[in-house]
């Protein structure tokens, strides 16, 4: 019997099998010390507001001092009158900055912090194959944007149930819809929250293979967001504007109209659709062909 | 496969006695340094095979063409009679590997470690996942230890921890890289009799090292690098004897026998207290002894040492163990 016979007569992979590798790449994502701390303080920031709303409030005066609104989240003014929009005042506080630098230090760190430490090569040996390593590593930084954002949803809920009263709620539009259905829409707000994020992921797995150090992946995809995030305020570049992964983050607003306009709502799930193919597609190009030397 | 026949139709099938093949095997890396240079290395199945050269020379290099780490520049590498990188996904489950050190999660337990390097393996059964982890644990003697997280573990422990993530599986092949670094004598001793034991079960052991004298107790079979090219390979007791070993005459009268040999045409006359060392004249040593004798030099001892290893990796690689620039 040749070589080649005996190698092709022994184990072959299956299905169910290759899946192993997801399920150990979720418990090692989230039993990772780093990853329970960006969870805690986007846990964190829902208490905070919500907190800081109590107090401005506890003398009877509106949260915005009767300056006239305009300031703070969206939706910070409705909370005294029901703790459900709380949830939707902590998305739109994190989704700008800390939701997206969550992302991007899991999806930056994901193949870089795997290189750094070696351990990309004995992956690759045992042998994890790129692909399947790189699919892999998206879909676990996807369930934690999915994590992440639940995680804010949920805590802000908990904190807008003990400070305030909850009830029917008021839209944008002024219609009246019942708690039940507004607990329905903050899901759907949080899912398309997750969504929104899908971009800045593509783009840290990216970067993520271009360097063999987590922390410049980690460095670089923050820079990235933080740099988009403010050439989104400069009029002068609205028509590139459209493009940025995060110009439409906030349309989820539309989510609380009646009925629902879904024309932004849409045009951010292109968005984020491009960017992970654009990105998704130059991360494995990159990476199968990559020599691994570290 | 169909593919490969199609694209190679002059590489049949190599013998069924060869692990390793490879043929014009050549790196250069993207600053234009060539690292390997038209290797052409043959590993017998069933042999433990030492790759031995200085710091620099390639080794690492070629290893990593071996597992599909690296795309060559030009050449073919075939392992268990496959195209490397391209048969990765068939070849590498057969192969355990150590490459330059061990590597690990230090967050997670030595067990924890196990674990995720055999859930990479898609072909890996998960239903005995957990005994064969135990299994390879107790191989290396880290079983007391495989709750314990690995950053806190030694040295010599993530070595084990390493070698214990080749032995996941039954090998075809075991590619170990320095695999004893950082263990203590007993440790040493503990793997190369682990070597002895695989290879006994009829693993191919490809075994990098800078202990030359490991290479001679452990190997069958070797080869030597150097800047990037092979200079030799073959059996261990070959190469050894390809070196001629050197005169040794013990005397209380050194310089005699130093001026004595040299008449005798001994070359490289190394005087050192009471021994005097040469190249062995080509004539019969006995004669070479009669003129000593005839010339008054009182002899304590003469013979002829057998050339080590490592007087042949010396006198192929001309440079020892410096790195090559």
């Amino acid at each position: 019997m040749s070589q080649a016979e005996a190698v092709s007569s022994l184990r072959t992979p299956r299905l169910l099998w290759t899946l192993g590798l997801l399920r150990s790449e979720l418990l090692t994502t989230f039993r990772r010390w780093r990853t329970l701390a960006l969870l805690a303080v986007l846990a964190g920031v829902p208490i905070l507001v919500g907190i800081a709303v109590k107090i401005e409030t506890s003398d009877g005066s509106s949260v915005d001092g009767g300056r006239g609104g305009g300031g703070g989240p969206a939706f910070i003014s409705q909370i005294t009158n029901n703790g459900l929009f709380l949830v939707f005042t902590a998305l739109a506080a994190t989704l700008p900055f800390f939701l997206p630098m969550a992302i991007g230090v899991i999806a930056g760190d994901a193949i870089a912090g795997e290189a750094n430490s070696g351990t990309l090569r004995y992956l690759l040996v045992a042998p994890a194959g790129r692909t399947r390593l790189l699919l892999t590593k998206y879909a676990t930084v996807m369930a934690f944007c999915l994590v992440a954002t639940l995680v804010v949803a949920v805590s802000a809920l908990t904190v807008g149930a003990i400070l305030f009263p909850l009830g029917d709620l008021t839209t944008i539009s002024g219609t009246q819809i019942s708690f039940t259905e507004g607990l329905g829409r903050a899901l759907l707000i949080a899912l398309i929250v997750a969504v929104s994020l899908i971009g800045v992921a593509a783009l840290g797995l990216f970067v993520s293979t271009l360097t063999g150090s987590g922390i410049a992946a980690m460095a670089t995809t923050v820079g990235l967001l933080i740099t988009v995030q403010i050439l989104d305020q400069i009029p002068q570049l609205h028509a590139i504007q459209p493009y940025f992964f995060s110009h439409y983050w906030l349309s989820f607003a539309d989510l609380m109209r009646d009925p629902v306009y879904w024309d932004d709502l849409v045009k951010n799930l292109e968005i984020q659709a491009l960017y992970a193919a654009v990105f998704g597609s130059a991360a494995w190009a990159r990476f199968t062909a990559k020599d691994i030397t570290a | 496969m169909d593919e490969e026949s199609a694209t190679e139709p002059e590489q049949s099938e190599p013998p069924g006695d060869t692990v390793i093949a490879t043929h014009g095997l050549t790196k250069r890396y993207r600053g234009g340094q060539l690292a390997v240079d038209g290797l052409d290395l043959t590993v017998p199945t069933g042999s433990v095979f030492g790759f031995l050269g200085p710091n620099g020379s390639g080794k690492t290099t070629t290893i990593r063409m071996l597992m599909g780490l690296i795309e060559p520049t030009s050449g073919t590498a075939r392992v268990l009679g496959r195209p490397m990188p391209r048969a990765s996904r068939t070849v590498l489950p057969h192969v355990g590997a150590l490459i330059e050190g061990p590597a690990l999660y230090g967050f997670l337990s030595g067990r924890d470690n196990l674990l995720r390097y055999d859930a990479a393996d898609p072909t890996a059964d998960p239903r005995t996942r957990r005994t064969r982890v135990a299994a390879a644990l107790d191989r290396v003697g880290l079983t007391a230890a495989a709750g314990k997280k690995a950053k806190a573990y030694s040295l010599g422990m993530k070595q084990r921890l390493g070698l214990a993530a080749a032995l996941l599986q039954p090998r075809r092949l075991l590619v170990l890289d320095e695999p004893t670094n950082g263990l203590d004598p007993q440790g040493m001793r503990e793997i190369r009799s682990l070597v002895r034991e695989l290879a006994s079960d009829g693993t191919t052991v490809f075994l990098s090292s800078h202990l030359l004298d490991e290479i001679e107790q452990v190997c069958t079979h070797a080869a030597v690098m150097a800047q990037g090219r092979l200079i030799t390979q073959g059996a261990v007791a070959d190469l050894a004897a390809g070196v001629r070993g050197r005169l040794v005459v013990t005397t209380p009268d050194p310089g005699d026998a130093a001026r004595v040999l040299k008449e005798q045409g001994a070359a490289d006359v190394v005087v050192t207290d009471d021994r005097v060392t040469a190249e062995p004249p080509d004539r019969d040593l006995a004669e070479v002894n009669a003129a000593l004798v005839t010339a008054g030099v009182r002899v304590r001892g003469f013979g002829l040492e057998r050339a080590s290893l490592e007087d042949a990796f010396v006198a192929l690689t001309g440079e020892g163990f410096d790195v090559a620039g």
